[in-house]
């Protein structure tokens, strides 16, 4: 069974637990051109590599970011939004 | 008999035939560099030979050819999807492959079954009525079926699925079939290498080599080749080989996994799939049962497979054929699934000159591996894209013209 940590319940089996995407910076919608904004919709970084991830805890509701390696799924750290230097 | 068997085989006289030749090394430069040795690189590497005379190519595998997901796939082959666009091109392909044993004078063991898509509750019959007329109306044969006629196709399933999901309906599409994953690489392989393609093992691509928008070589594991052709039909490995030339598309990888059963008496000859149970069956040719599932969860680039996919797996089988509770499960595997937000494809051109993409295969692109290889050699040789896949263009996502193929594609095969 593997485990993930959330950060305001501990280590929890994997199943409790709902991937949500790479982090992802939103473009100005006011200011970008049209193609940003459909790059934006669309495209994905889909090469492996360490990324920042929102994960979702479902039994308590919480969303958190974890630092991934895609490659060897191995997770680096977990912690609460904007909460990254407190760690 | 044995003792003839092995004799004949350790015979000088009889040669285990080759199926292409070992090329040393690679030339400076070709006409045109395929970059992937799977189903589809090697299918188009044969038809740009043979449709279109262009013979001066490489096909550069990292591995060996088929090791990728051709070598790892279910070999489910049909054409029953929702949209028109999506049941011409793959029934294009069902046409393909009906004749391919013969084209490619190799015994691909492909066998027409037929296939159910078990449907469990009254809105996935909705789905299946309306498949059942997309494809009526495009010329396939496809159609809904009730309990009794499922039963009498399988009278081994459970209709009920053990109290837990009792099945409606389905969808019954008489062109279903399955066939021989290796051979198809193979015998595409061997066709092209006699028609003067190279065809290059443990050669990696590691960079392309882009000057003002155009294409000028690629860099390999085994050094440079100049060319301004290049297709890349890597499967999962698709977002590396874009990044090397800066393309952008909505490609993710994620593990697709599969397992066979120990071999046993033939019994289900035809082939089954829930979408609702996420379970897809057949039984091979040596008696083992190939099962496979949905997606694995999230991203994830390696072929490690789970204990968890084998439990989910087997339980669902075991809701809809009881029977098998002592039966084994020998070998289970994964595949590198590249995933595109609308089930679709994604072929042609790209904005880099020369830069051709073959990709966005994910769970289902075994079937397509004729006529994707037939679409790209044309698409090489014109330098355009032909009619037919004009849908699954990578522009499509710029310009919000996403294909509506979810419904028909989703359950893993
Ligand atoms: C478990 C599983 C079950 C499936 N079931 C079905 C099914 O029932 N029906 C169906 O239609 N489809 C199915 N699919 C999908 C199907 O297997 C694939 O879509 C299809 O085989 C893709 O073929 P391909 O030739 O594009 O890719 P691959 O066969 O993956 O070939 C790509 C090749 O490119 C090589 N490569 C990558 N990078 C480089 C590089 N830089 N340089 C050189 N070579 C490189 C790789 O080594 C690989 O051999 C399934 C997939 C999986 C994983």
């Amino acid at each position: 069974m593997k485990l993930l940590k959330c950060p305001v319940n501990g280590v929890r089996p994997l199943s409790e637990f709902v991937f949500g995407g790479e982090v992802r910076e939103m473009p100005d919608p006011n200011t970008c051109s049209d193609q940003e904004w459909a790059g934006y919709v669309h495209h994905r970084n889909g090469a492996p590599g360490m990324k920042k991830e929102w994960w979702y805890h479902g039994p308590s509701g919480t969303w958190f970011i974890a630092e991934r390696d895609t490659m060897r799924d191995e997770v680096a750290r977990t912690y609460l939004y904007g909460q990254e230097d407190k760690q | 008999m044995p003792l003839r068997l092995l004799k004949y085989a350790l015979s000088r006289e009889h040669p285990a035939p080759r199926f292409f030749r070992a090329c040393e090394k690679p030339k400076d430069s070709y006409d045109v560099v395929i970059i992937g040795g799977g189903g589809h690189g090697l299918a188009a590497a044969y038809y740009l030979a043979k449709d279109h005379g262009i013979t001066n190519v490489a096909v550069l595998e990292r591995g060996y050819i088929g090791g990728g997901n051709t070598g790892r796939n279910t070999t489910i082959v049909r054409s029953n999807y929702l949209t028109p666009e999506g049941v011409n091109f793959y029934n294009a392909s069902v046409k393909l492959f009906e004749d391919l044993s013969q084209d490619l004078n190799l015994n691909l063991f492909y066998s027409t079954r037929g296939h159910f898509t078990l449907a469990h509750t009254e809105s996935a019959m909705r789905t299946m009525r309306w498949r059942a007329e997309v494809n009526k109306h495009v010329g396939v044969e496809s159609y809904v079926v009730g309990p009794d006629e499922i039963s009498k196709a399988c009278p081994q399933l459970d209709i009920s699925c053990s109290g837990q999901a009792p099945i409606h309906g389905a969808l019954y599409h008489a062109p279903g079939s399955v066939a021989r994953h290796d051979a198809v690489a193979w015998g595409y392989a061997r066709g092209a290498d006699q028609r003067g393609v190279e065809i290059y093992q443990n050669t990696e691509v590691t960079g392309i080599d882009v000057q003002g928008g155009k294409v000028r070589g690629v860099h390999t594991s085994r050094g440079y080749i100049a060319t301004n052709k290049v297709l890349s039909a890597v499967a999962g490995f698709t977002p590396r080989v874009c990044k090397m030339v800066d393309v952008q598309t909505p490609i993710v990888i994620q593990p697709l996994q599969a397992c066979v059963s120990e071999p046993m008496k033939p019994w289900l000859d035809t082939i089954l799939v829930s979408g609702s149970l996420h379970v897809y069956v057949s039984q091979s040719s040596r008696g083992e049962l190939v099962m496979g599932s949905s997606l694995d969860p999230y991203e994830v680039h390696s072929t490690r497979s789970s204990l968890d996919f084998v439990e989910g797996l087997t339980s669902h089988i075991l809701d809809m054929f009881p029977f098998l509770s002592n039966i084994k499960i020998v070998r289970q595997w994964a595949g590198m699934a590249d995933i595109t937000p609308d089930f679709a494809p994604i072929m042609g051109k790209t904005p880099v000159d020369g830069f051709y993409l073959d990709a966005g295969w994910g769970t289902w692109g075994f079937k397509a591996t004729p006529i994707s290889g037939k679409s790209m050699a044309e698409t090489i040789a014109n330098d355009k894209a032909p009619e037919l896949i004009h849908s699954f263009r990578l522009s499509r996502f710029e310009e919000y013209e996403l294909t509506g193929e979810k419904g028909a594609a989703s359950v893993g095969h």
